[in-house]
């Protein structure tokens, strides 16, 4: 069991108001999961700070969507666990919100884009006058001010991706979980959006957490970037990301710093599928 | 589709109904057919006129309809209901799976009788006995639909912290819709049979009453009159139902999901 223990550091370039220096926004305390006698995850340790990018690697069975779903408890540990702000997470939580991979099954088929924003406001209990105005004023920022009145089903995957993101704004999260998001999606899009994302979080001041198989992706986003293992999932290597805010989807990629993260954490991969 | 092409379509498909009649009229012409079993087109049709003109047909129709609808959404409604429960609660599930396995296979017709001596004669002995034959197809339908709505919007409820009340009414009911809807469907075509079976068998109204009496009284033109116009009648609701169908529920029947 490798247990890693780490201080929390403030995000790159305008990071926002932590409630207070030195508690993390989230601290996962010695996590495990098994199901019977097959261990998923095999003690997990880490702090994550207020307003910190995290992104999640690693190899395919290695418990990364697990893990997330755990923080957004819909998984439940069997042992240690998850704490919100110094509190034990015990389920789910409307300040921790969660972006599916699979858009089109997190999305209602029967709402229209401002409907299926509205959702997350009335699950908060938003007055009805001022839902209105908060969804037109989402779809805005996310590039859907056009399409409020459509169906998911009238929308590309760039488009439905972007409205779910758009309900996890709504619900005002504290913490932003990215489950593998914009695995699905064409590169253009892709790219799109991991800018959109970047600054919505810059804005809002989100903790992020960033599940993807994608090594240039985790870099671009990330502060840190936390690397698991399989078998059973836990936490090989962290990797800290020096890259300067605002990321820019040239400037950044060719910064001999990216690419240096690039080869470490290709050969980090690479060991760990030999 | 083009009003020519529904005109061919059309067409096409009256083609073997009227021949059939065609050779009816003729046989029956040829035959010089007197008889106390069957009955030429022609007279059926007469038979038809006059009972839709003195109004017995309508009168009989209007009361088979009654009941069938009455029933349809007593049993569709209560069964769906309780479908949702079971759907709903593992708990319940488990707790009157077996009872409804046994009850289920109950012919519906069984029940006629049973029915009859607790209420009598009439229309409400009717509606009750259409609706306990739609109740079990409606409570399975239901079940089966709340169990399949889509796991990741159950999660993003959770996420949201949704409650009960409002799980229920936002996401369960509105996912499950399409299936209520053809559920209701079934039941339609489904409760007109039983309807006129309980007519027949022992209830002295509607239509199934009529073809009774036509055939006792020996006149089997007006008994083929009844026989044809319940036919229309059910072909009838059949269309209008699909046609609700596809205008309020297009990507169901479109095979495109929910």
């Amino acid at each position: 069991m490798v247990v890693t223990q780490l201080s929390t550091r403030p995000r790159h370039g305008g990071g926002h108001s932590a409630p207070r220096s030195g508690e993390p926004r989230i601290r996962i305390r010695d996590v495990t999961l098994a199901y019977g006698p097959l261990q998923i995850i095999g003690g997990i340790s880490l702090d994550i700070a207020s307003g910190e990018t995290i992104s999640v690697i690693g190899p395919s069975g290695c418990g990364k969507t697990t893990l997330l779903r755990m923080l957004a408890g819909l998984a439940r540990p069997t042992s240690g666990g998850v704490e919100l702000d110094g509190s034990v997470l015990g389920g789910p939580n409307r300040s921790v919100a969660i972006v599916f991979q699979d858009y089109g099954k997190a999305l209602l088929p029967w709402r229209t884009a401002a409907g299926n924003v509205s959702l997350a406001l009335e699950a908060r209990g938003c007055p009805a006058k001022e839902r209105p105005a908060i969804v037109r004023d989402l779809l805005e920022k996310i590039g859907l001010g056009q399409h409020a009145a459509k169906y998911p089903r009238e929308m590309s995957g760039g488009m439905q991706q972007r409205l779910q993101i758009a309900r996890c704004l709504a619900q005002e999260p504290k913490v932003l979980l990215m489950d593998e998001p914009f695995g699905a999606l064409d590169a253009m899009t892709r790219q799109a959006l991991q800018d959109e994302v970047l600054g919505l979080v810059a804005t809002t001041g989100a903790t992020m957490v960033f599940v993807t198989h994608d090594l240039e992706e985790a870099i671009y986003l990330g502060d840190r970037i936390v690397c698991l293992q399989p078998n059973p999932g836990r936490v090989g290597r962290i990797v800290d990301v020096s890259l300067a805010r605002p990321r820019d989807q040239l400037l950044t990629r060719e910064d001999p710093e990216f690419l240096r993260l690039r080869r470490e954490l290709y050969d980090l991969i690479k060991d760990d599928h030999q | 589709m083009s009003a020519a092409r529904v005109l061919k379509n059309g067409g096409r498909a009256a083609a073997l109904p009227v021949a059939l009649i065609v050779l009816a009229q003729v046989a029956a012409t040829v035959t010089q057919l007197e008889s106390d079993s069957l009955a030429s087109p022609a007279d059926i049709a007469m038979a038809f006129v006059s009972v839709m003109g003195d109004g017995t047909l309508l009168k009989a129709t209007a009361d088979t309809l009654k009941a069938a609808a009455a029933g349809c959404l007593l049993g569709v409604g209560a069964g769906s209901l309780l479908g949702i429960v079971l759907g709903l609660f593992r708990i319940a599930d488990d707790a009157l799976d077996l009872t409804i396995e046994l009850l289920r296979p109950v012919p519906v017709v069984a029940l006629i009788p049973v029915v009859m001596m607790l209420l009598g004669f009439g229309a409400e002995m009717e509606i009750v006995i259409i609706a306990l034959g739609m109740l079990w197809p409606s409570v399975v339908l239901a079940r089966a639909a709340v169990k399949e709505v889509e796991p990741r919007l159950m999660e993003v409820s959770n996420v949201l912290q949704l409650g009960f009340a409002a799980r229920v009414w936002k996401i369960v009911l509105p996912a499950i819709l399409p299936q209520l809807f053809m559920s209701l469907k079934l039941a339609a075509g489904y409760a007109l049979v039983v309807a006129v079976t309980v007519e027949i068998t022992a209830n002295p109204l509607g239509l199934g009453y009529g073809i009774m009496m036509a055939q006792q009284a020996l006149r089997p033109a007006e008994m083929f009159a009844y026989l044809i116009w319940i036919g229309a009648v059910g072909w009838l609701i059949s269309v209008l139902l699909n046609a609700a169908q596809r205008t309020f529920f297009p990507a169901f029947v479109n095979g495109e999901g929910r």
